[in-house]
């Protein structure tokens, strides 16, 4: 069993590997679209003024997640 | 995974034809894409002015209509809704998927961005599922050249078996070869070939008996394969329309196949959750490979420029006073630019009104028709130009600067956290940013908002920005109340009200939309995904047109309209 950890608690410059989603229905397939499939590496960039939400580099785009979406990716971080 | 009956699709599909689409005489051409590829400025630089923008039947989104002559043949070009995928999640990619699936436009144009192709492929692997007319167009090259990104158009046109033609659509560059290729697959000129994605062997399986007992009942009206793949994930868009088009006997015929295909399913998909999950996956991995093979990064750190400026923009000690002082600075120009044009043209249109006046004596037109027309129509339609058109014609090529840069989505992400506190979408900050040029502009952007609790509070909370056309109101009284003591810093003084007055508009806002979430529109946060996209040089030139035209003349003519009329009451119930 791999360790895995929040993709909303990834350090901020750290890289993770996501191993799963644990989002249901339309916030999965929303997750999917961005590219979040097993093994894609994200990196989690910047939070913003209030800590909430973080950008992520994701497959070559940044994007905006809120702490309701992020910690339902889990990764591994590398 | 039984056919259930209750759809409207023939109903739906009508709604299209009377989108006024089916009975031009032109070839139908779509426009798909992800948002932020600068798919509108193909689709203007493609049609130029000959353009019209409308709503799609019963729904909340818009989209525009264009033609364009190529090789003597007409062309009605349809911009479809941005959308990242075509597995309807919101109403825009409903739109963008029917529109491709049972409108059949004779040619199916996806735009890309060339700085992000990976992200685009996936959207480009969708459509060449559903059909074989498909032009992929790489825009924003230049983008891509100056961040050292190179990619094998060749290669990929190999791979994708589809026309693939670069462009650089804010220069003009690469349209007339997009043109050519259109024309091409339009007119059967070019054969394609698209490239279809491979599912894992269980599905590939699954889905072969439908397809065959498909293909003899759509006859090509639909792609046998793509409609296979929604009928084993459960989609029951496509199960209604393949179910409305069976005969009771072919739909018992079709449901045995369907419950096979369940049984083959079964023995590694628990659910059609599952199996959606592997039908995404397969294609976010399809395009990896084809990205991977053609896309060649020179310089692996080619977003370091972009990452610098949100390092600042966004940061937590300087984001939001930048935030605030950008805003300002607008509103300072605005006012203090607005100050003299609008004297000038009051003065102009008044002058005007005393030749009108002259003229109405020497011809002795009645005094109450003069009252009516010059004193009443005149008079007040004068005072709302002279008033409106300068701090507009100032605020929306500002404010469409701002837009144009890349830099409203970073102010949704420094304000999102509020709007999150408020139970509002984070996207709310962008349509609220849109009220303060025009809460028409603001609540017509709702729509990109995806849940409709989230798209109902920013509707209805837009007013309480006051919007551009409400500045001069403001200032006004600020000037006079506030500022007026200050005989030396007057501007300065009814720029600080005014911010101050925003900020207040800005909470009004948020209270509002809390109160609101917690009342009558109980519910929870839904998704928030926000793209941030890079950085772009802004185009002054067609900042302007865009902005002038588009939005500066377009509210004053509706502002006279209601103004005139308004003038005429007003006068008639202060002298009768």
């Amino acid at each position: 069993m791999e360790k895995t950890i929040s993709l909303h608690d990834l350090p901020i410059g750290k890289l993770g590997k996501v191993k799963s989603l644990t989002a249901k229905g339309g916030i999965r397939r929303r997750l999917m679209d961005l590219g979040l499939v097993e093994n894609t590496m994200v990196e989690a960039l910047r939070k913003s003024p209030f800590g909430d939400p973080i950008a992520y580099q994701i497959r070559g785009a940044v994007i905006a997640l809120r702490s309701e979406e992020a910690s339902k990716i889990l990764v591994k971080p590398c | 995974m039984g056919l259930t009956s209750k759809s409207t699709w023939i109903g739906a599909l009508k709604d299209e034809v009377l989108f006024g689409i089916l009975d031009t005489d032109g070839t139908v051409v779509a426009l798909a894409g992800n948002p932020n590829t600068g798919k509108s400025t193909v689709f203007n630089s493609l049609t130029g002015l000959k353009q019209h923008t409308g709503n799609w039947p019963g729904k909340t989104v818009t989209g525009a209509v264009g033609t364009f002559q190529h090789n003597g043949e007409k062309f009605t070009l349809i911009d479809l809704p941005g959308t990242y995928s075509l597995l309807p999640n919101s109403v825009e990619e409903e739109v963008a998927r029917d529109f491709i699936c049972f409108a059949k436009p004779q040619c199916c144009v996806v735009v890309t961005d060339a700085t992000c192709l990976e992200r685009n492929l996936n959207l480009v692997l969708q459509v060449l599922e559903i059909t074989d007319r498909v032009v992929v167009c790489v825009n924003l090259i230049d983008e891509a050249q100056r961040k050292k990104i190179h990619i094998n158009l060749e290669r990929l046109s190999d791979m994708l078996g589809v026309p693939v033609v670069g462009t650089n659509a804010r220069e003009q560059v690469g349209l007339d070869d997009l043109k050519e290729e259109i024309y091409n697959v339009s007119t059967g000129k070019r054969k394609t070939s698209p490239f279809k994605v491979e599912y894992d062997e269980t599905i590939e399986k699954a889905i072969k008996p439908i397809q065959e007992s498909l293909d003899p009942l759509l006859k090509g009206s639909i792609d046998s394969r793509w409609a296979a793949l929604r009928l084993i994930e459960g989609d029951t868009r496509i199960i209604d329309t393949v179910n409305h088009a069976l005969a009771p006997l072919q739909k018992e015929k079709l449901n045995a196949v369907l419950d096979e295909a369940e049984k083959i399913l079964k023995s590694k998909y628990a659910d059609a959750d599952e199996i959606r999950d592997a039908i995404a996956t397969a294609i976010v991995l399809k395009a990896e490979e084809i990205s991977k093979a053609t896309v060649k990064f020179e310089n692996t750190q080619y977003n370091n420029l972009d990452r610098k400026i949100d390092d600042i923009l966004t940061s937590k000690l300087f984001g939001i006073p930048i935030m605030l002082l950008l805003l300002s600075l607008i509103f300072w120009l605005t006012i203090s630019g607005a100050n003299y044009p609008s004297e000038m043209l009051a003065k102009g249109l008044f002058y005007v009104e005393d030749l009108l006046t002259d003229l109405a004596y020497s011809f002795g037109v009645p005094e109450w028709l003069y009252g009516a027309v010059v004193l009443g129509v005149y008079r007040t339609v004068a005072w709302v130009i002279s008033v409106m058109l300068p701090p507009m014609a100032i605020f929306f090529p500002l404010f469409t600067l701002l837009e144009d840069l890349g830099y409203l989505p970073r102010v949704a992400f420094n304000l999102d956290s509020f709007f999150k506190k408020a139970h509002a979408h984070g996207k709310q900050a962008l349509t609220m940013c849109m009220g303060f040029g025009c809460n028409a502009a603001g609540i017509v952007a709702c729509r990109i908002i995806d849940s409709p609790r989230e798209r109902l509070i920013a509707t209805i909370t837009n007013n309480f920005v006051p919007c551009n056309g409400r500045f001069p109101t403001l200032i006004a009284l600020s000037t006079i109340f506030i500022a007026g003591s200050f005989a030396a810093f007057q501007t300065f003084v009814a720029t600080i009200t005014v911010t101050v007055a925003i900020v207040f508009a800005v909470i009004t806002t948020l209270m509002v939309s809390k109160i609101l979430s917690q009342t009558i529109l109980k519910g929870l946060p839904s998704t928030f995904t926000l793209e941030m996209p890079p950085y772009r040089k802004p185009q002054i030139g067609r900042i302007l047109v865009r902005s002038l035209l588009d939005r500066t003349i377009f509210i004053l003519v509706r502002a006279v309209m209601v103004a005139a009329p308004a003038g005429l009451v007003i006068w008639l119930m202060t002298n009768t």
